[in-house]
């Protein structure tokens, strides 16, 4: 089971795609109030999460300790630490896929990077659950039955903050790569090993590193 | 322009015959522009703008208020030469220093005139400088903060009225003595006036932030200067300065100093005075006077200066010429071409404008009418290049609108007089309510006009608004001068008389506005960059609080072990990095003032407590949905009880050092 030449390049292209997002906003959350018409809010980095402002995040922080939501300390959060590492896996997951042109490759690719990405949401999505919900109960406002967990996507109104979630470039250029990727796999769909011809068959020894090398 | 009395009557006398003249043309339109046009024409909406800053000289309050112009909204008080209670500007430890002077702490003054830095010719945002008339003066505001900066004292000067004039490229701000006085001054009978008093003509490097100081002065006779305008295109280079009393009288100058036709313009090329001091021609005297500035860490400092450097103009040669002018000049003001010079005779009956290249030729023909304590005086015939007449009675000031038009102010006639620089006629007129002395067109003093508005400042005005006891309120009027007529838009009250403004699109100095301090580069010795660092301490009787504030709480927020009898340094640390989110303080029985404290920036005030008890304080500044609970205790014990110093927040006081 080989790839066809345009699957190896758009499986390269799609992996490539990663490198920026390890200098890009992966998600993005607005805050936007009256009092801050210009807008406040974070950016979720790939190992860190900063505020789009110079002094956004500590206001956050600031702001929240209101309500009792605790203080976000980018260097506390363990995933942060992983990420970096599991988007460089796919990444070279990715490369290796491309350049052996074995199709096994790219679908075990798809289906790992289908899965962080999934539990990448979950995960952000239980962390919001968890910031929004576990309140200091010394907290100086209290409003019954209110919980500040920030949407996955899409807004929001908390208090006096309307709040978007959105991926940001960098998360889009994660969903371009899986995109292309699949891309790929789709192109392929009849190149199975049961009805490879020979054109087909040629095409594989000449992509195939380990003919060529021999 | 301070009259006395006496002097107010005689010309409210003129200004009833002025207004009976002035009365019977019925056919005079009023000016004023209908209802709903003016109203849409000052009309800001909600969340915009204002299309220009205006700085108006706080007149006695000896401040600089900030307006937006056209809606004449009050934007900002920028205290200067007075104590402010409001922010703590002159009595906490930051900024006392800042109203010292050679004769002590002076808190208060009179502020004339406003002045916008410039760069080749045209107003360009940096900064703004303003005079102390009183006890002689100048700061600088520093327009990214909009806070003096740096305020240095003159010597040999008194009544330092007619300054701060700029030089195109903001080389030097002029300073002219009002009242001439003994140079040095000394212990004499005032009937010696005569011959030996004298004014003082200063001009004062301003380029340099943070380093203004005297460059030189030039002596000269025994008259009062009044104001100054620099030269700029062709007669860049020169400074012209208003004369009058050329009687060299010492009493009832309302008499004795209206006696003579003609006072005097100084004409100073002040790049000649550079040549001659740089030669060596002129003399060091000693002098005192104090230089007051705020450094990196924002703390004032001064410095007692001793010496300065005077010239006499009979030891440089081709330094000033006198011009002759009708009669007690006020104001002089130069064309945006510099090509004229306009006087303001105020008890002129004509406006005369003198030419800058015939005085040149003058000067080079010589054609003097005579020579006074070894300054030539040119023949006004050969320097005039117009008198503008009819142009109201009691000529002051001169502003333009780059369109070849100036607008003159009549003081006793209550009108602005707008006339061509080219034919030298009046073309338009408006009365102003009441008596009118400056006027302002944003950048009208400077090359380039923005010549859309004129603010009419009036000194006296009655009648405008709701009354409010004895004292009214003082009041500005805003023209529009776009068209053919001028039109009256806007009355608008200003805080103290304000005496002089000037205004600049604000599109030049919005962007440059700075939002916060960043606490990384405070540089405050005192400055607590955490509230685990917050903590006090005891040496002796003088006791410092390292406090922070953050919304909604001090640290620390409890105080034990002050006694009776200390001093009690608050060094208080806005640790917010947001915008508008100052902090106050204040403690009960504080006999002085409160702080307000900027995001990132750390204030000290200097508290004594005189009587044992339990002290409140609170911010004061409403900074958060909690700032009513900003707040906390201090207890004062009796002298000698040997309370020790404690402090916590949030938890048991302690007494060492903060754990981290
Ligand atoms: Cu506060």
């Amino acid at each position: 089971m080989t790839m066809s030449t345009r699957s190896r390049a758009l499986t390269a292209a799609a992996a490539l795609l990663l490198v920026p997002a390890f200098f890009l906003p992966i998600w993005t959350i607005d805050l936007v109030a009256p009092q801050y018409p210009e807008g406040i809010g974070l950016e979720i980095m790939v190992n860190t999460i900063r505020g789009q402002g110079e002094w956004d995040l500590q206001n956050i922080n600031g702001l929240n300790h209101y309500i009792g939501m605790k203080e976000i300390h980018p260097e506390s959060i363990r995933e942060l630490a992983i990420m970096p590492w599991l988007l460089g896996g796919i990444l070279v997951l990715g490369l290796i896929a491309a350049a052996t042109g074995r199709k096994r490759l790219l679908q075990a690719w798809l289906v790992v990077f289908v899965l962080l990405a999934a539990a990448g949401l979950v995960d952000f999505w239980m962390w919001g659950y968890d910031y929004g919900h576990n309140l200091n109960p010394d907290a100086a406002i209290k409003v019954p039955g209110m919980a500040y967990q920030p949407p996955l996507i899409g807004s929001k109104q908390l208090l006096n903050f309307k709040a978007t979630s959105w991926p940001g470039p960098g998360g889009l250029l994660a969903f371009a790569s899986l995109g292309l990727g699949v891309l790929g796999l789709w192109l392929d769909r009849s190149r199975g090993p049961l009805r490879q011809n020979a054109g087909a068959a040629a095409d594989a020894q000449a992509e195939d590193p380990r003919h060529a090398a021999a | 322009m301070k009259l006395s009395t006496s002097a107010r009557l005689g010309l409210l006398t003129i200004a009833l015959f002025g207004i009976g003249t002035w009365a019977c043309q019925t056919s005079r339109s009023t000016g004023v522009a209908s209802t709903a046009d003016a109203a849409s024409a000052v009309y800001v909406a909600p969340g915009e703008y204002d299309e220009f800053y205006a700085f108006m000289s706080g007149g006695f309050s000896g401040n600089l208020t900030v307006m937006g112009l056209p809606s004449g909204r009050l934007l900002k008080t920028v205290p200067v030469f007075s104590q402010y209670a409001e922010n703590g500007w002159g009595y906490n430890e930051e900024t006392k220093e800042m109203l010292q002077t050679s004769y002590g702490f002076a808190a208060w003054d009179d502020s004339h005139h406003p002045e916008l830095s410039m760069t080749d010719g045209v107003p360009d945002g940096r900064w703004i400088f303003i005079n102390a008339n009183n006890t002689p003066r100048i700061a600088r505001i520093d327009l990214t903060e909009f806070e003096t900066k740096e305020i240095l004292e003159i010597p040999n000067s008194a009544g330092n009225h007619g300054s701060p004039f700029i030089t195109p490229n903001s080389e030097y701000v002029v300073a002219t003595t009002r009242f001439s006085v003994p140079v040095p001054n000394r212990d004499m009978s005032i009937e010696e006036y005569a011959g030996n008093f004298k004014g003082m003509l200063s001009f004062i490097r301003a380029n340099d932030p943070g380093n203004m100081d005297v460059a030189f002065q030039i002596i000269m006779p025994g008259y009062n200067y009044d104001l100054a305008h620099a030269g700029k295109g062709p007669s860049d280079g020169w400074m012209f300065f208003t004369s009058y009393n050329v009687e060299e009288a010492h009493t009832l100058l309302e008499v004795n100093a209206s006696k003579r036709d003609k006072d005097f313009i100084a004409a100073v090329d002040w790049k000649r005075a550079e040549e001659c001091v740089a030669e060596g021609a002129a003399r060091t005297m000693p002098a005192r006077y104090v230089h007051n500035y705020k450094g990196e860490d924002r703390i004032a400092r001064s410095v007692m200066k001793e010496s300065v450097t005077v010239l006499d103009p009979t030891a440089c040669a081709r330094l000033v010429y006198f011009l002759p002018t009708p009669k007690s000049p006020h104001g002089v003001d130069v064309d945006p071409t510099g090509r004229f010079i306009v006087a303001g005779g105020k008890l002129a009956t004509v406006i005369p404008v003198h030419s800058f290249e015939k005085m040149i030729a003058a000067i080079a023909a010589e054609q003097f009418e005579g020579v006074v304590d070894g300054i030539p005086v040119l023949q006004y015939d050969a320097i005039i290049a117009g008198e503008v007449q009819d142009p109201g009675l009691g000529p002051l000031h001169t502003e333009f609108d780059g369109r070849g038009f100036a607008y003159t102010t009549a003081f006793i006639s209550s009108e602005i007089v707008k006339w061509s620089l080219e034919t030298f006629e009046v073309v338009d007129r408006i009365p102003v309510y009441y008596s009118v002395g400056h006027l302002m067109i944003p950048g009208g003093d400077s090359r380039e006009p923005w010549g859309k508005y004129l603010v009419a400042l009036n000194k006296m005005t009655k009648d405008r608004y709701l009354p409010t006891g004895p004292e009214l309120a003082h009041s500005a009027q805003l023209i529009d001068i776009s068209g053919d007529k001028m039109r009256l838009l806007l009355d608008f009250p200003t805080m103290g008389e304000p005496h002089y403004a000037q205004a600049i699109p604000a599109e030049l100095i919005l962007d440059k506005q700075l939002r916060l301090y960043r606490l990384s580069e405070n540089r405050n010795p005192f400055a607590t960059m955490g509230e685990g660092a917050a903590k006090v301490t005891r040496q002796g009787r003088r006791v410092d609080v390292h406090m922070t504030a953050i919304r909604s709480h001090f640290a620390p927020d409890n105080i034990e072990g002050i006694e009776v009898g200390d001093s009690v340094f608050f060094h208080v640390t806005n640790l917010e990095q947001d915008w508008d989110v100052p902090h106050g303080f204040a403690v009960l029985g504080m006999e002085t003032a409160e702080l307000l404290i900027m995001p990132g920036d750390t204030r000290t005030l200097l508290w004594r407590p005189t009587r044992p008890g339990i002290y409140p304080f609170y911010c004061t500044d409403f900074c958060s949905a909690l700032h009513q609970e900003m707040q906390g205790y201090v207890r004062v014990s009796p002298l000698n009880s040997g309370v020790p110093v404690a402090w916590g927040t949030g938890g048991r006081l302690t007494t060492g050092q903060p754990a981290n």
